[in-house]
This record gives structure tokens, sequence and C-alpha cells, in this order.
């Protein structure tokens, strides 16, 4: 068999395999969401917080929790780092410096996972299991809770109120995230992930010597770092290591973990809005953009483009021979198209246009199908974004789900759409325009210009993925990609949880004759169209100085 | 502000330091606590690293992590040379350097993370093409550069790549039997042995685990 052939069946099969699962966990979230019920161990921990878990909340409150909630998790993150060399379970490794500490508290917390430093020589125990895996949970359970929110919105009418942040966190993170993590770790141990705390010891080899390991707490960080689209690896090499990644088994497994929740929860959202026919048309949005993406990141990485890769004969820098060329790009377009960023293979070491599709996917918005509950609630401002374009075109007032898109409405779902691209665009204009920052580029011109914005496109938007050849373990990198993960994260929910507000607030708006029917695929296909034309419009510029001035040279 | 609204925010925020310390005992340490007691029952060897043993009983490594098979570095020299008895690796020209907690010869990983117009790619690219080809040529077996593998001229993205691909294995065949002075049909037939092909047809790549192979070469080679 071809490996195009073979990488086409794995692509299938996954499909298959998400098809499956994504029903019954879809139905299963919206149950989770909707419940009056609190289990035992749920009612310990609300006791512990000392919160009513049933108490609900208008949006600036469901907004405060969060709010709180992550400010909480960033100091006590930066802390324990900060404190690290003077701490047991360490290692015996320092103390992080104060802005590398910073930049990975704000980047777990924002569910990002950028990664300034090398896991195995930096991070002990207590930091990546006590520290970093924990994020992995509670800042995809945030995501969540907050695109629930947004659904929630939508489905409910003349009240102002959205539920309650703490029962939705803890919800979460014990009915959903933690099940299928125990799951997924003990499958990929099966596959030959490590899991076990004997630090750092010495083997045997096989030319005489020894080498030594960094052992841990590998697979049940793994498992959570795909399924929550955190992508923070235990090891330098992320999902390329062999010990967080064994096998091709491994591989195909870990993509369905990263793309499993996202594309769920548009059955979770069909199922709570009353109309399942209006998630599958957001889902087919989202599929129809994946698929794409898969089959023109495959094109380009066998067809290696490119001067040193035409010489090898094959673009297998920087990719496993396990994997091969088709494993590692249905990865690299699953990771990047979702909030995920956890890398198979690197994405510096990808052709031009591959690199170009790695950025793109970013750029999106990450929306399809998206980060844990952020990839559903921007795709649901896209969503309100094409009704208001096809209202615009036939000149009606726009509606979606029975709800009004007014002033109100299409003012935040515009702030949303505005508040990425203005700090990818900004901080890489400055940056480049700097002296300093230049230094950090491994590669010269238009990949160097590509490192720096896919750095930038890659914080603000909370992938975390990197052209890894910049060194971003510098004062500068540290703070403004520090800053650009938080900005970016933190103050789309605001607009989101406000837009959330304002439509529960409305009476529903009968539906007539005229009413643009958003759950046909001619709505699902407007919606493709609307994000690809507003993100084109926005970065096409940026992206012509880089990927695409290398991909074309070659 | 006035004293309510400070006192609203303090309520919160300390409701959100309790939540992560709670939820803390529950997914930082009863979770990684309880995969780890089951992952070591059920998978005690996979969850420590998968280590394999040589015929003599003694661990030469992980069958998951590849290794170097060089020649003890001499002096004055900058990298040892290959030891051309064993199968060889990849290239991996992008490991990190052990910094900051250099107490520690650590084991690490990396990309290279160079693109496919880095002059300094291109060179590594056409060196490690012309090593393997001067390399693997022998007395009675010339290697043509066209049948040189990607795989034999780049470096993988952790760099511990433990496979390469049969192609690669395959042009080594020739130089192996002749430094350890074994028939090529049995080495080739070693070869074979070593090589799996893809998970049920289609999942991943064919390939060759150097590690693997190289043990039981040196089985042969003791034997004979």
């Amino acid at each position: 068999m071809s490996p195009q052939a073979a990488g086409l069946l794995q692509l299938t099969a996954l499909i298959a395999a998400l098809a499956l699962a994504c029903r019954p966990l879809g139905d299963h979230m919206a149950k989770v969401y909707s419940s009056d019920k609190h289990s035992r161990p749920e009612k310990w921990i609300y006791r512990a917080i000392g919160v009513n878990p049933a108490a609900e909340m208008r949006w600036p409150s469901y907004l405060r929790g969060v709010l709180a909630f992550s400010a909480a998790s960033v100091l006590f993150l930066y802390l324990l780092q900060r404190i690290q060399g003077s701490m047991p379970g360490s290692l015996g490794f320092s103390s992080i410096d104060p802005d590398q500490a910073f930049n990975t508290a704000a980047s777990f917390v924002a569910n990002t996972n950028w990664q300034s430093y090398s896991g195995e020589q930096a991070m002990g125990h207590v930091v990546q299991t006590g520290g970093l895996a924990v994020q992995n949970f509670l800042s995809a359970a945030v995501g969540m809770a907050v695109a629930v929110a947004l659904v929630r919105g939508f489905a409910r009418s003349r009240t102002g109120e959205l539920g309650n942040f703490w029962a939705d966190l803890v919800r979460g993170t014990v009915r959903v995230l933690l099940p299928i993590s125990v799951i997924g770790a003990l499958v990929l141990v099966a596959c030959g992930a490590i899991q076990n705390f004997s630090g750092i010891h010495q083997v045997g080899q096989f030319t005489g010597g020894t080498q030594e390991w960094n052992g841990g707490a590998v697979a049940s960080q793994e498992a959570i770092k795909e399924l929550g689209t955190n992508g923070g690896g235990y090891f330098n090499a992320n999902s390329a290591h062999p010990f967080e990644n064994p096998n091709p088994l491994s591989n195909l497994f870990e993509i369905f973990l990263i793309l499993l929740i996202p594309f769920a929860l548009t059955r979770t959202f069909g199922r709570m809005a009353g109309s399942l026919r209006q998630g599958y048309a957001i889902l087919g949005a989202m599929a129809v953009i994946w698929i794409g993406f898969t089959a023109l990141m495959m094109w380009t990485e066998f067809a290696h483009r490119g001067p040193a890769f035409e010489i090898a004969g094959g673009a297998m820098e920087g990719k496993e021979t396990r994997f091969g060329i088709a494993g590692s790009s249905i990865f690299a377009v699953a990771t990047t198209l979702t909030s995920t960023g956890a890398v198979n293979s690197f994405h510096s070491s990808y052709t031009g246009f591959g690199g170009g599709i790695t950025l793109l996917g970013m750029q999106l918005g990450e929306i399809a199908p998206g980060g844990v509950g952020s990839g559903l609630y921007g795709m649901l401002i896209m969503a309100v974004i094409a009704v208001f374009i096809a209202g615009l075109m036939v000149g009606r007032t726009p509606e979606y789900l029975g709800k009004k898109i007014g002033t109100r409405q299409i003012k935040l779902a515009a702030c949303y759409i505005l508040v990425t691209p203005a700090l990818v665009l900004g901080f890489t204009a400055v940056a480049v325009a700097l002296p300093a920052p230049a230094d950090s580029m491994t590669n010269s011109g238009a990949h160097g210009f590509s490192e720096i914005l896919y750095a930038y496109t890659s914080g603000a938007n909370n992938n975390g993925s990197a052209f890894a050849g910049l060194d971003a373990d510098t004062p500068w990198f540290n703070t403004t990609i520090g800053i650009a993960i938080l900005l970016g994260r933190f103050l789309p929910m605001v607009f989101v949880l406000a837009l959330a507000g304002s439509l529960a607030e409305q009476r529903p708006v009968p539906e007539t004759a005229g009413t643009l029917r958003t759950d046909k695929p001619l709505y699902a296909g407007l919606l493709v169209g609307t994000i690809l034309i507003i993100t084109g419009l926005t970065y096409f510029p940026a992206l012509a100085l880089g990927p695409l001035a290398e991909g074309l040279a070659s | 502000m006035t004293n309510n609204t400070v006192g609203s925010t303090a309520r919160v925020l300390g409701a959100g330091l309790r939540a992560l310390l709670v939820l803390t005992l529950v997914c930082g340490v009863a979770y990684p606590l309880a995969v780890t007691g089951a992952a070591q029952a059920l998978f005690h060897d996979r969850a420590n690293g998968s280590e394999i043993k040589d015929p003599h009983g003694r661990v030469v490594g992980s069958s998951l992590i590849g290794q170097r098979y060089d020649l003890p570095p001499k002096d004055g020299e900058e990298a040892p040379a290959a030891d051309l008895r064993w199968f060889q690796p990849r290239p991996s020209n992008g490991l990190g350097t052990n910094s900051v907690n250099t107490q520690y010869a650590l084991l690490l990983s990396g990309a290279t993370n160079r693109s496919g117009d880095n002059e300094e790619l291109i060179r590594w690219v056409k060196d490690a093409r012309a090593a393997v080809v001067k390399d693997n040529t022998t007395a009675t077996y010339e290697v043509n550069p066209a049948d040189v593998p990607p795989d034999a001229v780049t470096s993988s993205g952790s760099g511990l790549d433990p496979h390469i691909s049969p192609a690669y294995a395959k042009l080594q065949v020739h130089r192996v039997a002749d430094r350890n002075g074994l028939d090529v049909r049995k080495v080739r037939a070693l070869v074979a042995d070593h090589t799996t092909g893809r998970l049920l047809g289609f999942l991943g790549e064919p390939r060759v685990n150097v590690l693997e192979l190289n043990t039981a070469l040196r089985g042969l080679t003791e034997h004979s």
C-alpha cells in the first residue's frame, strides 16, 4: 500500500471513530450540564469551596467566577515554579526565573501551553504533576463552562441567568474530563507511554555505559494534554517523544482525543438548544474545514517542495519514522485547528505551504473544531456574524436560534473577532521592528518572519505550538507572549459571556417564512465562506510575507 | 470602589483559591496516583520504559528510545565516529544541551527546527548523504545515491527515533555483514525478522527497530 493510501485510511478510521463517539459523549455532556443532581463527592467539593451550586448567576457574576478562579490559578502556578528549587520532589531542578514562570503560568491557565522551557530539564514531578497537569484539566473545564453558558444564553429566554460557574467547572472536571483521562492514560501506557515516579535514573545502553532517563507521570499528563486541547509536553519533544507517543496506534488515539470533545460539543449544543440539526450545521462547517486542511497538508508534505527536502527525497526532517508523513500531517492539522499545540513532528521543518497551513489553522480562530469549549463559542460567534451578513444581503433583521441579532449582539461579536488579530499583528509588528527580538530567530528571511508571526499567533489564539527555532526564553518573548496569551483568552470570554447574557434576556422571535434556516447545508456553506473570508482579509498580508513567500520560492 | 465591592471581590477570589486547591487534590494527586497504580499493576514493563535486555540479561536500553552506535571518542575529535559494525540510526542534529540544571547528563530530546531553505540543513543533508554512500559501499557492493532514503539523512522530531525505514536497513546490510564477517544472507534475514509492517495494514509506516536489530546482531556475532 502506498503511504498516501495508508494515510487516507488512517483519516477514514479517525472519522469513523469520532462519528461513533461524538453522539453518546455529546448527549452525556448535555445531561451533565443540565442536571440538577449533585453526587456526594461533588457536594464535598462545593462545601470545601464554600459555594451554593444551585445559585443561578447573571453574566457579570459568571465572569467574576471565571476571572477569580483563573487569577488564583496563575498566582498559584507562578509561585509553585518560583519555589521549585527549595521543594522536595523537584529532581534537584532549580526555581524558574520570574519572566519564564509568568509566561508558563499564564500559558497553562489559559489553555495555551506555550512552553519556553524544556520539560525534561526544567520541571520536577511536583510542578509537572501537581501544577501543570492540573491546569490541563481546569483550563479545559473553564473553556467548556463558558461555552455552555453561551449555549444557555441561546436556549433560555426572559432571564439573565446563565447557570452556576462553580457547578459547571466541577462537573466538567469530574464527570467528563477525569473519567475519559483515566481510560485514555491506561490506553497510552498499554501502547508504551511511561507512568512512574522513578525520577532521574540510569539505564544501561548498547555500547556500554549508561544513559540517564527522566521518569514521571507521563501517560496521565499526556491523556489530559490531548483531551483538554492543552498541548504542553512532559518532554521537550512533546508528542514526538517515544515515551509520550510510542507507536502509530497511540498516535491516532492522541489525535482522536484532541478532536473528541470539540466535535462532541456540537451535539451538546444541538441538544441544549432544542434542535439537533442546528448542531449538525455547526458540525458540518467544522468538519469541512478540518478535512480540507488535512487533505491540503498531506498533499504539500508528500510533494516535499523545498531545497533540503528535495535533496533528501522527502520531507522527513522533524518527523518520526513510525508516524511517517501521513500520521504527522493529520496530527499537525488537528493540533492547530484546535487550541492544542501538542506536536508529533516539528512544524518549523514542514514545507513552506505546510507551515502556512498550520499558521492559517490557528488564525481561523481555532474553531474547526477548535479548543475544548473555546471552539464551540468561537464558532457560534462566527455563526452570529454569518447570519448578520446574510441579513444584510436580504435586508432583514438577522436572527439566530430565535434570538434577534441586534446592535449590541453584533458589537460584542465584532469585538470578539477583533481581539486576537489585533494582538497577533500588533505584537508581531513591534517585535519585527525592534532590534533584539530578531536575534532569537534560527532561520533567516521569510521563514524567520514566520517564526515570530507563529509565536504570537500561537500565543494569542491559545494554541501553544511553535516554529520552535525561535529562542523564546528571553524576557521580551516571555513577557509579551504571556500578555498576548492572557488577553487572547480572557477578553474574548468577556464578550462571549456578555453576549450570552444579552441573549438570555430576550424573548424568542417566532420563526417565519422569511427566517434564514440555519440548520441547512446552505447555511453551513455560508458559515465556512464567512470564516475563510474574514480570516483571509485579516491575515493575508502577513501570510504573504512569511509562508506564502517561502512556499512560492521553493 | 466601595467596601462592598472590595469585600465581594475578596470573597470570590477566596472561592477561586479554595476551588483550585480542592481540584488540585483531585486532578494533581488522586488522578496521577491512581493511574500510576493501575499502570504499574497492569503494564509494569511498559510503564517503566520498555527496557530490553541482551541474551546475557544486561539491560541495553529501551526499545522505544533511539541510541547512538559510535566508537569511543578519540582525543581532539568533535563528534565521535560511527561504529560501522552496527546498524546506524537516523541523524539527530537537534538534541538539546544540558543547561541550567546540568548536574545531570540527562537524555534530552529535540528537533533541529530548520526550514527547507535553511543553508545549514541543506549542508547537513548533503553531508549525511555522502557519508551514507561512502560508509555503506563495500568491495562487493556499491550504493547508488538515489537509493538513500529520506530518513537516513534527516533528523527526527524527538531526536530519539528508535526506528529506521526498511530501505535504510537494507542499504546497510552489506556493510554490516562485511564488518562482522557474516554472511549477507544471514544479515538480510535478520533485518527481515526485525521489520515491522503497518499495524492492521494501514497504521503508521513500515520500520525497523535499530536497538532490537543490533542486539540480535550481537547475539549472532557472539555465536559464530
